[in-house]
């Protein structure tokens, strides 16, 4: 049924749908409105599941994880400071190989002290052994639950689905959502691998040393590479049974003709559209390439869809790799080494909260394609005040701490519009 | 694209509105976006939200820099924020004051943006109403009655019906009754305007 609906509620109805025995949950902003519409729906009766408020994020995590292992579906969500918080937890829930669907309400990571969007906090973990899966709209935000929850199970392996903190999770926008008994359809029940029982006890996440442990960590590379055809095949059954398209690997649009093609995840998927569409009408042969998974990174879907490999490939980075650059742009350089080698450019778009408009983005694609972008850049850095704040760093030993330099600066007393 | 902005303080329905307005636009069968401007928001701080109303998907996230309308919730916030910025020359100004533009400084500011379509340009009492059909000061619902009246982007009815949705008893007579009486009030400013 379509529904105008914000898209903490929109996930909240579409967990519930997917039937979790166990959620657990310590809020953060900006996952907040997600548990806290879970919580309702239990406390009212609506959904039979055991809603756990634990102390911190880690024991968040580490409830899930007990939970998982006695067999039960588990699910929890958090963001910035809360996914590092559960941090050792993430590790083990994936080394435990325990199908524990996570959402991330995309965060940046402090200091200094930012509530707002970028991915930091999913990059921060990208290498723990979960699938991360990035939505774009609040309609495959909700979508991807329902898949996260199927490719976990099948694969026996943890999915974060990650969704732009205020971006998505805030906004009301138009979402089909979908008839339960459809949504039971296609999620069986939970049929655990493993499962701690006190009839038949066994062991989990017990000692391995040197004899195994490389075949442990070796059999979670296979998985993984198995995710690469779960993935896929899983959003081509959600296509045939929902009747529209969510998920899978990679999204190309308009690339086949493309001289330049920009490659990013998440909401700002959307406007770079806009803008797209925009230079396509005055003659620019421009495309996009939108990853929805990021782990497992689906290299060679990457590769297929950029062809030849001859385009000018501008990756808008939504974090910061400090001391390297970007994430994905790494991501990308690996996953295109030995096939071509493309001219990549990375911009660091859109950090903690800065708005990332259509107009910066044409004058970035026009630049672009003009051949004038630098291999590496920020996307509107205001090079005033840092550049002051370096004087002052230059001119002074003691010149104190920086972001409150620049907020006097700035003389900022409320966020600015864009 | 309709794109509107609304300005006001954190605690009087800012975020609400604006849903509000797009559950209005949704009623319709049109695509409607709305979001707040996403700080910490405290009780009194200066709060924007936004509403996208078009007739295809919404693809954009970028916040509203170039509104075609703007709803002020709080005049006190006239001389402080930014209100104005990108505000187009054709755009729609609905006010939340029982002044007049000339009262509230703004008289010059009018004239000078917009010297045509001077009905596009108006104040309702929305709190006043609030409070008497309501019983308190949230001018939210009442915004809405008087923008529906002030840009026909949405009819009164799909405000009236959005209001019935969301809210329930009393609150939602009290927001519908003050959205009827700010419709009425700007729906006779403007043929006043009209007619001067």
């Amino acid at each position: 049924m379509l529904k105008q609906i914000e898209g903490s509620q929109a996930v909240a109805q579409a967990v519930a749908m997917c039937r979790p025995d166990v959620i657990c949950a310590y809020p953060i902003t900006p996952q907040t409105h997600i548990v806290e519409a879970l919580s309702a729906m239990v406390s009212k009766g609506e959904l039979a599941a055991e809603f756990l408020n634990v102390e911190s994020e880690f024991a968040a995590l580490s409830v899930a994880i007990g939970a998982s292992a006695a067999g039960a579906r588990a699910y929890t969500a958090t963001a910035s400071q809360g996914l590092l918080y559960m941090s050792e937890a993430v590790y083990n829930a994936a080394g435990l190989g325990l199908p524990i669907v996570m959402t991330i309400a995309n965060r940046a990571i402090g200091a200094p002290i930012n509530i707002w969007n970028d991915h930091s906090d999913s990059m921060s973990q990208r290498d723990a052994g979960w699938l991360q899966l990035f939505a774009e709209t609040n309609q495959e935000a909700l979508d991807l639950h329902i898949q996260a929850f199927r490719i976990a199970e099948q694969l026996s392996v943890p999915v974060m689905v990650c969704m732009d903190g205020f971006l998505l999770t805030h906004a009301s926008e138009r979402a089909d959502i979908p008839d339960p008994a459809q949504v039971d359809t296609f999620l069986p029940r939970y049929e655990p691998r493993q499962v701690l029982d006190p009839a038949e006890p066994v062991s989990i996440g017990a000692m391995v040393g040197p004899e195994a442990f490389t075949e442990v960590r070796y059999l979670a590379y296979q998985r993984m590479q198995q995710a690469l055809h779960v993935v896929p095949a899983v959003a081509a059954e959600f296509a045939a049974q929902f009747g529209r398209e969510s998920g899978g690997l990679v999204r190309p649009y308009l690339t086949q003709d493309a001289d330049t093609i920009v490659v990013a995840m998440g909401s700002v998927l959307g406007t770079v559209k806009d803008a797209v569409d925009e230079l396509r009408a005055e003659g620019m042969r421009i495309g996009v390439l939108g990853i929805t998974t990021y782990r497992p990174f689906p290299a060679q879907a990457i590769a297929a869809a950029l062809g030849a490999g001859h385009q000018h490939l501008v990756v808008l980075e939504r974090a910061l790799a400090p001391g390297t650059g970007g994430f994905v742009t790494g991501d990308l350089r690996m996953a295109l080494a030995g096939q071509s080698s493309p001219r990549i450019s990375t911009v660091i778009a859109g950090l903690g909260g800065r708005a990332v408009t259509r107009k910066s983005l044409r004058n970035l694609l026009v630049k672009a394609a003009a051949g004038g972008l630098d291999p590496f850049s920020f996307l509107d850095l205001d090079t005033g005040l840092a550049g002051r704040e370096l004087d002052r760093i230059r001119a002074a030993r003691r010149s104190g701490p920086s972001p409150e330099n620049m907020l006097r600066d700035l003389g900022v007393t409320a966020s600015r519009i864009g | 694209m309709f794109q509107v902005r609304f300005h006001g303080r954190g605690g009087q329905g800012v975020v609400t509105a604006a849903e509000l307005l797009a559950a209005a636009a949704f009623r319709e069968g049109r695509h409607a976006q709305a979001f707040p401007s996403f700080g910490s928001e405290r009780m009194g701080a200066p709060v924007m939200s936004f509403c996208r109303i078009d007739d295809k998907p919404i693809r954009t996230h970028e916040p509203v820099t170039e509104p075609d309308a703007l709803i002020i919730q709080d005049p006190t916030l006239l001389h402080q924020a930014e209100l104005f910025a990108g505000f187009s020359r054709d755009g729609y100004l609905l006010i939340n004051s029982a002044h007049d533009f000339e009262k509230l400084g703004l008289d010059e500011f009018i004239r000078a943006v917009h010297p045509s379509g001077r009905d596009r340009l108006l104040v309702v009492p929305a709190s006043a109403l609030a409070l008497t059909h309501l019983g308190r000061p949230l001018p939210g619902a009442a915004l809405l009655g008087g923008f529906a009246a002030l840009t026909w982007a949405v009819s009164l009815e799909s405000v009236l019906a959005a209001i019935s949705d969301r809210f329930r008893g009393a609150v939602a007579e009290g927001n519908a009754e003050a959205a009827r009486a700010a419709f009425a009030f700007v729906r006779d400013e403007r043929e006043a305007l009209s007619h001067a």
